[in-house]
């Protein structure tokens, strides 16, 4: 009896520590995509993730793209906030400069949102792997 | 100022950095970074091409 209890037991995996870069690296990242990568030394991989994403966001911009607000309103506006909301400060700085006010009028400028909204997302991706080197679950 | 790109150009600068993006924080080592953003470029490029020929063929 006192066995199958034992057996039973799981192992409990030892608790990650919380460092200061653990929680400094992805809110660095997420206001500078790559930042959070560049204060952890990884050079290379932090200025690819800015080129990359800030590229990204600012072709959107100049395809005329439509930044989504926090309006509430219609769910895909939601889902487009919450998208543009992961570019971090260029999404500040485009909401502060009154940029991205296009009506998507024509293709491009449709695809220019999607690019700005893809620019956040792969930005969530980036603060996640930043967050996995900083605990040391990524070298 | 604005940028009007055609549609296989914006589709070719999606796929580029979103695969440089994909490739740096879904594997480990710099060669499987750099084989895995080959494969995710090839399959993005390769996927809006093959539709586009698929769509085309449903016009016809």
């Amino acid at each position: 009896m006192a066995n199958q209890t034992t057996a039973k037991t799981k192992v409990a995996e030892p608790a990650q520590p919380v460092s200061m870069m653990s929680v400094i690296a992805p809110a660095v990242g997420w206001l500078i995509p790559g930042a959070g990568h560049i204060i952890q030394k990884r050079w290379i991989r932090g200025a690819l993730l800015l080129v990359s994403i800030g590229t990204l966001f600012v072709l959107g911009l100049l395809m005329q793209g439509h930044i989504y607000k926090a309006n509430g309103g219609d769910i895909l506006d939601i889902l487009g906030f919450i998208g543009d909301l992961g570019a971090g400060g260029m999404y500040i700085v485009t909401l502060a400069v009154n940029g991205g006010q296009g009506a998507i009028a024509f293709a491009i400028a449709d695809y220019g949102t999607k690019f700005m909204i893809v620019a956040g997302l792969l930005n969530f991706i980036a603060v996640a792997d930043a967050y996995h080197i900083a605990i040391g679950k990524k070298q | 100022m604005t940028i009007q790109l055609t549609h296989f150009s914006a589709a070719f600068v999606f796929a580029l950095f979103a695969s440089i993006v994909f490739g740096i924080t879904h594997r480990e080592t710099t060669r499987d970074m750099l084989r895995y953003g080959v494969y995710c470029f090839a399959m993005f490029l390769g996927g809006a091409l093959v539709a586009g020929w698929a769509m085309w063929l449903v016009r016809r």
